[in-house]
């Protein structure tokens, strides 16, 4: 038998949307998509979904479950434009109204093994006070055109954003083939600790 | 009980270890605290201490290993009670029961024998009693009356030690206390108890005291090794090369000093002698050095002193006695051995007249003190009595023995004439039964024990005295101390005899080397060095190993050589490999012995080796001794610069040791390879607190001492860090392929999945890439057929290049829009409109097409989107003439602009009517849409206005690369082909017989027009929705219009002032698909003012926020990428004068010539070349060098010529069906506003129903924007004055006055007059072209051409020209047409390359006709019009011969 030669890896993430901290906000859903770069492709699951509505826990922590899994596959040819998972979460706002309380992003971990990660999330601001008063108004807080914003840098320097909780994910990597293809990516020492993403100026 | 097993180790040890002797407590003792089993041992031998009253003698061998092999029962709580519990008897019991059943029935036996006969029933031998059952406080009670129970509470310091003393807490004071073996709190505290409670018997501390100090220096004692020297040992004196760390600096000194034969077959008999003296003078030595005669001399006398004497201690000190005999026996024969051995060398030096050794041993004398005498005495004396004690001891146990067997004798003696007399009785009672069974069977008659005889003490003193004189000096005889010297003198050569000369000079040829080997391979070798005549070879050579490998062995060979013959090896030693600790310089040098059992013979003196001689001379009392030698030698590990040991760490302890251990090993800590990182290991050091005084850490403490640099040096692996070189980089074409992926270049935008490797991509990525560069310089001329027109090519392509150029950096740009989508504050108006919206029925009478759900370019693939055409209806389809045609009416001589194509279906509707067979119908259309060569058509309708309202999908692939991203999804320049057919049957009569019988039809299809929508339109407005005009070629060979006033006389009206065919249409896209956002173009450079841009973007924003459906346009992007204000694209431009020139007369036709010849022009959507880059405007010079260009620009031209011509002329910029937003051109003609369309050179009366312009946003002027804010925007319903403030906002008001802005245009545009001959030739191109091309594809049939027909159409085109495609003279037909039966139309297109010609033409489907008879017929015309615009003129044609 010839010796394989890949021509892809792949990676293949699940895990799940663990739970989100927002200390201000109740009866929470997230959406989560997947951004990659050129040479990605999913080869199955899902890319996207969105999650049940989920109310504050009654103990101390009030914390908010989704346990919302997830499962995707990708191949690649290149590490460049490794996949980031982009969650937004939304929530009714004082009128009832669904408006957006969060969107983060984060890369999905690249060695093997199981990593959870803790994102900041955060809004953009109203430009004015009183575009900031009617918007609550109306019940039409300002929005990013796409989620997908956040996961790129380019244009991010005209926005300005607020900290509004965290979301914490649980990623079970398993890569195939990476090493073949000459990318090491698993550390002698197999690091666990919760990985911070600072929230954008 | 059990549990209470180990506080009660004095009685339940007696019991359990009934034969358990002092020694093997003293044994025991010996592994104090090393482990937590040492302890307990101690327990047990100070209870044996205690508690072995009745035991006398040693143990043997064997009971020592039951004593630690046996499986204890916690049992003897019976025998414990044995005296005092009273058991059932019960027969079959062991024999201890059967003593006390003996016992009760000489009780039974003594009262009555008649009772004794009554108790024989049943009921007597199954005695009932209750279980006996004691008290547990009662228990327990009687227990503390005979067992000591140490507590478990802490012992308070002051009573541990003597009075006005201090504890000394050595650790706080900064010494080095090595770790203790971990014991238990409760253990440790119950021993602290215990010896406190034992102290109280001060005597047994001080016994154990010394005992302990006698042990640590008798080796012999040793029965039992427990050692902590073994525990440890285990895990330390193994280690291990690590194999990660095999450049690992280690090295081995291997130091061989010398060697000394202790036997050598060159031996002389008085070698032999003189060695065996030099050893026993050694053995003597060192005995003398270890004086343990003394030692145990006076721990005798010590114990002897003590007051309290009891049974064990009489024990210990009949053991040290005996122990002291043996040593002094030993002294005795030693010493006798060695003054035998002298006096043998004296008697053989005497007898061969020579000596060969140097020995001499002297013996000194030391007188000793008149004590002595007295003191043997009284050592004897003690000893007797301690015998005699001994003895009488013996002798009570013996007799206690004698007597408990003789009364068991006694007691059987009683049995058996008891049995005798019930065996009487039975037989009085029932003689005639035979009772067998209840027969009892005495046991074998005991011996009659013999009493044990005394002992004879008198005898005693006897034999004690005997051994004294053994083994001791006389008293008063001096001790004799011999001391060898080799000081003696040897006998010169020339005084021996031959025999001795011949050794001697055998010696001297004998020499000697070392091989040293590492794991069996020979690493180095001494050098030879000759036997010297005392048999020592000095070599004092040090080899250094610097090892890789794990030394396994490591073995020095002993190589013989002796001149003139081979080498021999004599002997291979192993030498033990050094533990990591032992180091060059501290270590010692050991001695090997070895032995080579070779057997050597000589013929002179030598004794030669496992060859037996003697000393004597009769040969009597033969030795036989091998070949034997001490190497002295060592092997360490060495010590590199600054005193850094290069030794291999110690291997890994194995699994399952002591936490304290692990702790304390830097190993098990950090791990092998870890020694090697200094870092690590200071670490580690700082984290286990190791003592820097501890003996055992120096090693370490050292090595720590050592400074780590802490420097970092950046080119240490420089060499693995360089980058590759620039060349590298460019040769790889995977890089490449990825760099020129991300400056987002054309061909490479959009790749997926770039391959991992270099080998997966081939070089042909590259070509077309390559070959567009290379076609920079170089021009197709076969593409583009003319070098005009690739030179504008290769300018477009610059433009095009410079253009997405800039406009990539401008993508890069964003503004807080791009990113977030936030509601603007809401004004009254909208919370009004909001609120009004509230009050809109649910369910309208006229539902609207709702908006379907956009879908990302990303998710789709091939397939997922398919192209849908509703064709609902036809207006005014050509109908077919009869045959026979008859001349048409004359031409109109001139025209009015209300009625300009109408000319001749008045004249042909009224003939038609009447000339069209009954039943057969006038026509019957079907719509044909061809779109990326599929192919799909409706069903046959009938009549001129026929109702389709079918839906056709159509499957939409993408381009090449699959890829549905907005970009490449815009630059699809695929177009819809819309065409109607007429479908005819014709039959096919082959014989006239079958008429009745069959019908041989045959279908031939004749196109009648078509519509072209490209897919770019489709996507960017997501849906089409309306009435389209129809292309229908000038002339139709064998149709007409038609048209039946009769029947729909209203709705004509309506209708009458267009022309031309019509169809309904509802175009979309499944899935829809967003379209690209467009670009705002304020981003781009711009020479305008601030001021003005401001204003602009005010103006815009405020006419979407009114109409946001309405198009206004202020500033738009030029060739540059600037930003230019829009009016300074209009300045009247004279159009070329041969065109003003042709019809001097009238303005009107004048206009229309000049509408044509911009409409010549080919059309290119910006969209299409500058994909999904935004609208460019290009000033006049510009589109005409280009000759290509969209709506706008020819909008913009056609209004410069109006103006120039003295014509009132706006642009509009609206929407317009089918291309979507558009810009027409507006002309007053008076009181009437005429629209031209300029792309088509059509134009339009504002009220024409048919006008595609559906939709006014804005007009544009030299001078001014005028937004339209009119309620309506359909041209038909609106007013197009623009001085009406309330229909128009101008942009330019008194507020805002006009700055005076300069035109970006020429001031007059030069025309090169075009080359006839080029035309010409381009024209034959063309026609040999398309021949080719309709002969492929039909390739299963022959296609002929009729010449006549040819160049019957080519004369016939250029009229066509002329009359401007609309002057219809169908006159040329005639002739050509006798017997048959014709079918073909002029195709008139702008030129701008090869290839949509070919496509028309194609789409026609002329070629598609099968009869077998057809012939075609071909012409091509090209007419040239200034500066390069050309007019294409294809006309084609099938004939079918119905003759």
């Amino acid at each position: 038998m010839t010796s394989y030669n890949p021509s892809v890896f792949l990676l293949m993430v699940n895990g799940q949307i663990e739970g989100a901290n927002f200390p201000e906000y109740d009866d929470l859903y997230c959406k989560y998509c997947f951004v990659y770069g050129h040479d990605w492709a999913p080869t199955s699951g899902l890319e996207e979904g969105i999650s049940q509505i989920t109310s504050k826990g009654r103990d101390s922590s009030r914390s908010l479950v989704w346990n919302f899994p997830l499962d995707i596959t990708f191949k690649s040819t290149n590490p460049f434009g490794w996949p980031q998972i982009v969650v937004s979460v939304y929530g009714p706002d004082s009128f009832g109204n669904d408006v957006v309380r969060g969107y983060g992003a984060v890369h999905v971990p690249f060695s093997p093994g199981t990593h959870t990660r803790t994102i900041p999330m955060f809004v953009p601001e109203s430009t004015s006070r009183l575009q900031k008063f009617t918007s609550w108004l109306m019940g039409r807080r300002p929005e990013y055109t796409d989620p997908k914003v956040v996961a790129q840098g380019e244009g991010r320097e005209v926005t300005r954003v607020r900290s509004q909780g965290f979301v914490t994910l649980q990623f079970n990597i398993v890569t195939k083939d990476m090493k073949k293809l000459g990318y090491d990516t698993t550390s002698t020492e197999v690091f666990m600790h919760v990985h911070k993403v600072s929230p954008p100026q | 009980n059990h549990s209470r097993f180990f506080s009660d180790h004095i009685p339940s040890s007696k019991m359990m270890f009934p034969h358990t002797t002092p020694t093997l407590s003293l044994v025991v003792l010996r592994k104090r605290a090393l482990s937590q089993y040492a302890w307990w041992f101690v327990f047990v031998g100070v209870s044996l201490c205690l508690t072995n009253q009745a035991e006398t003698g040693l143990p043997s061998a064997e009971e020592a290993y039951n004593f630690f092999t046996f499986n204890f029962d916690p049992e003897p709580q019976e025998d414990q009670h044995k005296g005092r519990l009273k058991r059932r008897p019960r027969r079959g019991e062991g024999e201890g029961e059967e003593e006390e059943e003996e016992r009760e029935d000489e009780e039974t036996e003594t009262e009555d024998e008649d009772l004794f006969i009554i108790d024989q029933s049943a009921r007597d031998f199954l005695e009932v009693t209750r279980a006996e059952c004691m008290e547990y406080s009662t228990r327990v009670q009687r227990e503390e009356e005979l067992l000591f129970t140490p507590s478990t509470r802490p012992v308070p310091a002051y009573s541990k030690l003597p009075e006005n003393v201090q504890p000394r807490y050595l650790e706080e004071e900064g010494l080095y206390v090595g770790e203790r073996p971990p014991v238990s709190l409760s253990n440790q505290n119950i021993l602290e108890n215990r010896i406190l409670i034992i102290y109280k018997f001060d005597v047994l501390f001080l016994c154990l005291h010394s005992i302990a100090v006698a042990l640590h220096c008798s080796v012999e004692l040793g029965v039992l090794s427990i050692s902590a020297q073994t525990l440890t040992s285990k895990h330390m004196n193994r280690y291990t090369v690590g194999i990660g760390d095999s450049q690992g600096d280690y090295q081995l000194d291997v130091d061989v000093s010398g060697l000394v034969f202790s036997h050598h077959p060159l031996f002389s008999r008085e070698h032999v002698l003189g060695v065996r003296l030099a050893q026993l003078c050694d053995q003597q030595l060192s005995r003398q050095h270890k004086d343990l005669n003394r030692l145990l001399s006076d721990k005798v006398s010590g114990l002897n002193g003590l007051r309290n004497t009891n049974e064990y201690r009489m024990c210990f000190i009949r053991h040290t006695r005996r122990l002291r005999d043996a040593e002094q026996e030993k002294d005795r024969t030693l010493l006798k051995s060695i003054i035998k051995v002298w006096k043998e060398l004296k008697a053989l030096r005497e007898f061969q007249r020579f000596t060969n050794t140097p020995y001499k041993l002297y013996i000194r004398k030391c007188v000793e003190q008149a004590s002595d005498e007295l003191e043997q005495e009284a050592e004897v004396q003690a000893e007797v009595a301690e015998l005699r004690a001994e003895y009488t001891e013996d002798y009570e146990t013996k007799m206690s023995g004698y007597r408990g067997q003789l009364e068991e004798w006694k007691s059987w003696r009683r049995k058996e004439k008891v049995l005798k007399k019930k065996q009487k009785q039975r037989k009085q009672l029932s003689r005639d039964e035979e009772d067998e069974g209840s027969e009892e069977e005495l046991g074998e008659e005991p011996v009659k024990p013999e009493a044990p005889e005394k002992p004879d003490l008198a005898g005693l003193e006897q034999q004690v005295r005997k051994k004294a004189a053994k083994i001791r000096r006389r008293p008063g005889e001096p001790v004799l101390l011999p001391e060898l010297t080799t000081a003696g003198p040897v006998t010169p050569n020339e005084q021996c005899p031959r025999g001795e000369l011949a050794r001697r000079e055998d010696v001297t040829k004998r020499s000697l080397y070392i091989k040293v080997l590492y794991n069996d391979k020979e690493v180095s070798r001494t050098d030879s060095r000759s036997l010297s005549t005392d048999f020592r070879v000095h070599f004092g050579q040090i080899f250094n190993l610097k090892i890789v490998n794990l030394p396994e062995s490591i073995k020095l060979q002993v190589i013989y050589e002796s001149i003139g013959s081979s080498s021999s090896q004599l002997a291979e030693v192993c030498v033990p490999i050094p533990e990591s600790s032992v180091l060059t310089g501290t270590a010692p040098s050991e001695e090997l012995e070895f032995s080579s059992n070779q057997r050597v013979m000589f013929n002179h003196e030598g004794v030669g080796s496992d060859v037996p001689f003697s000393f004597a001379a009769d040969g009597s009392d033969r030795h036989t001794l091998l070949t034997s030698a001490k190497l002295s030698c060592c092997v360490s590990w060495a010590v590199g610069e600054g005193g850094v040991p290069l030794a291999p760490p110690t291997s890994q302890p194995a699994a399952g040791l002591h936490s304290g251990l692990r702790q304390r090993d830097a190993i098990a800590c950090i791990g092998a390879s870890g020694l090697n990182d200094m870092k690590k290991l200071r670490k580690w050091a700082a984290d286990s607190r190791l003592d820097p005084n501890d003996p055992n850490n120096a090693s370490i403490m050292q090595l720590l001492s050592v400074a780590v640099p802490d420097y970092f040096r950046l080119e240490q692996l420089q060499e693995e860090f360089n980058f590759p070189s620039d060349g590298e980089l460019d040769r790889s074409r995977r890089f490449r392929l990825l760099r020129l992926r991300s400056q987002e270049v054309a061909e490479f935008r959009n790749l997926k999945a770039i391959p991992a490797l270099e080998r997966e991509i081939s070089e042909k990525v590259f070509e077309d890439y390559e070959c567009r560069l290379k076609e920079v310089e170089r021009v197709d001329a076969k593409d583009h057929i003319d070098g005009h027109r690739a030179l504008v090519a290769k300018y477009l392509q610059k433009v095009r290049k410079s253009v997405v150029n800039r406009f990539l950096i401008t993508k890069h740009h964003f503004i807080l829009s791009d990113l977030v989508i936030e509601e603007e504050i809401p004004s009254i108006g909208i919370l009004g409109l909001n609120l009004f919206k509230l009050a809109e029925p649910k369910r309208p009478l006229k539902p609207q097409r709702k908006e379907r759900k956009k879908v990302t370019a990303q998710n789709l693939s091939d397939g997922d989107i398919r192209l849908l055409l509703n064709i609902i209806r036809g207006y005014d389809i050509p109908v077919r003439r009869p045959n026979a045609s008859k001349p048409v009416g004359a031409r109109k001589g001139s025209r009015s602009y209300g009625d300009p194509f109408t000319s001749a279906h008045s004249s042909q509707t009224a003939l038609q009517g009447s000339e069209w067979p009954l039943g057969q119908p006038v026509i019957q259309p079907f719509v044909e849409v061809s779109f990326q060569r599929t192919v799909l058509r409706t069903s046959t309708a009938e009549g001129p206005n026929p109702c389709w309202n079918e839906e056709l999908i159509l499957p939409f692939r993408c381009a090449p690369s699959g890829d549905y991203s907005t970009s490449s999804l815009q630059a699809v320049r695929d177009e819809v082909f819309i065409n109607i057919f007429d479908e005819i049957l014709y039959e096919v009569v082959e014989d006239e017989r079958e008429r009745g019988a069959s019908v041989h039809t045959r279908i031939e299809r004749h196109w009648l027009g078509s519509i072209k929508i490209p897919f770019s339109t489709i996507y960017l407005q997501s849906r089409i929705d309306g009435t389209f005009k129809v292309a229908t070629p000038p002339v139709l060979l064998g149709y007409s219009k038609e048209r039946i006033l009769g029947s729909e006389g209203g709705y004509d009206a309506v209708r009458s002032p267009s022309e031309g065919t019509f169809l309904t249409l509802f175009v979309t896209i499944d899935p829809q698909l967003v379209p690209g956002d467009p670009i705002r173009e304020k981003k781009f450079d711009t020479q305008e003012t601030e001021r003005l841009l401001l204003a602009c973007e005010l103006y815009e924003k405020d006419a979407h926020r009114r109409f946001p459906d309405r198009r206004c346009v202020t500033t738009v992007v030029d060739m540059n990428g600037k930003t230019v204000f829009v009016t300074r694209f209009i300045r009247p431009l004279t159009p070329p004068q041969e065109l003003l020139d042709a019809f001097p007369n009238s303005p009107q036709e004048t206009m229309e010539l000049v509408a044509r010849y911009v409409s010549f022009i080919p059309f290119l959507p910006d969209s299409v070349s500058f994909a999904s880059v935004c609208d460019l405007w290009s000033t006049c010079d510009q589109f005409l060098t280009l000759l290509a260009g969209d709506e706008e620009e020819h909008a913009v031209l056609l209004c410069n010529y109006f103006l120039a011509m003295g014509k009132k002329a706006w642009i509009i910029i609206g929407s317009a069906l089918p291309e979507g937003p558009t810009a027409y051109v507006l002309t007053q003609e008076h009181s009437r506003y005429l629209i031209w369309n300029p792309s088509t050179g059509q134009y339009y009366g504002q009220y024409d129903t048919f006008c595609p312009l559906q939709a006014v946003g804005c007009l544009i002027n030299t001078d001014n924007v005028w937004c339209n804010i009119q309620v309506y925007a359909a041209p038909m319903r609106m007013s197009f004055d623009v001085t009406k403030p309330k229909c128009w906002k101008p942009f330019f008001s008194r507020t805002f006055p006009d700055p005076g802005l300069s035109s970006v245009q020429p001031e007059y545009l030069v025309y090169r007059r075009t080359d006839q001959t080029a035309a010409a030739e381009l024209q034959d191109r063309i026609e040999k072209i398309l021949r080719e091309k309709i002969m492929d594809w039909r390739p299963r049939h022959p296609t002929r051409w009729n010449r006549y027909c040819t160049s019957t159409l080519r004369h016939f085109l250029p009229k066509m020209e002329l009359s401007g495609g609309r002057e219809v003279s169908e006159e040329h037909r005639v002739d050509v047409l006798i017997g048959c039966l014709i079918s073909g139309f002029p195709l008139h297109l702008p030129f701008s390359e090869i290839r949509p010609i070919i496509e028309a033409v194609y789409s026609t489907g002329v070629h598609n006709v099968e009869a077998p008879s057809v012939e075609f017929a071909l012409a091509v015309y090209v007419h040239p019009y200034p500066s390069n615009v050309l007019s294409v003129w294809v006309y084609i044609a099938s004939l079918i011969r119905t003759r």
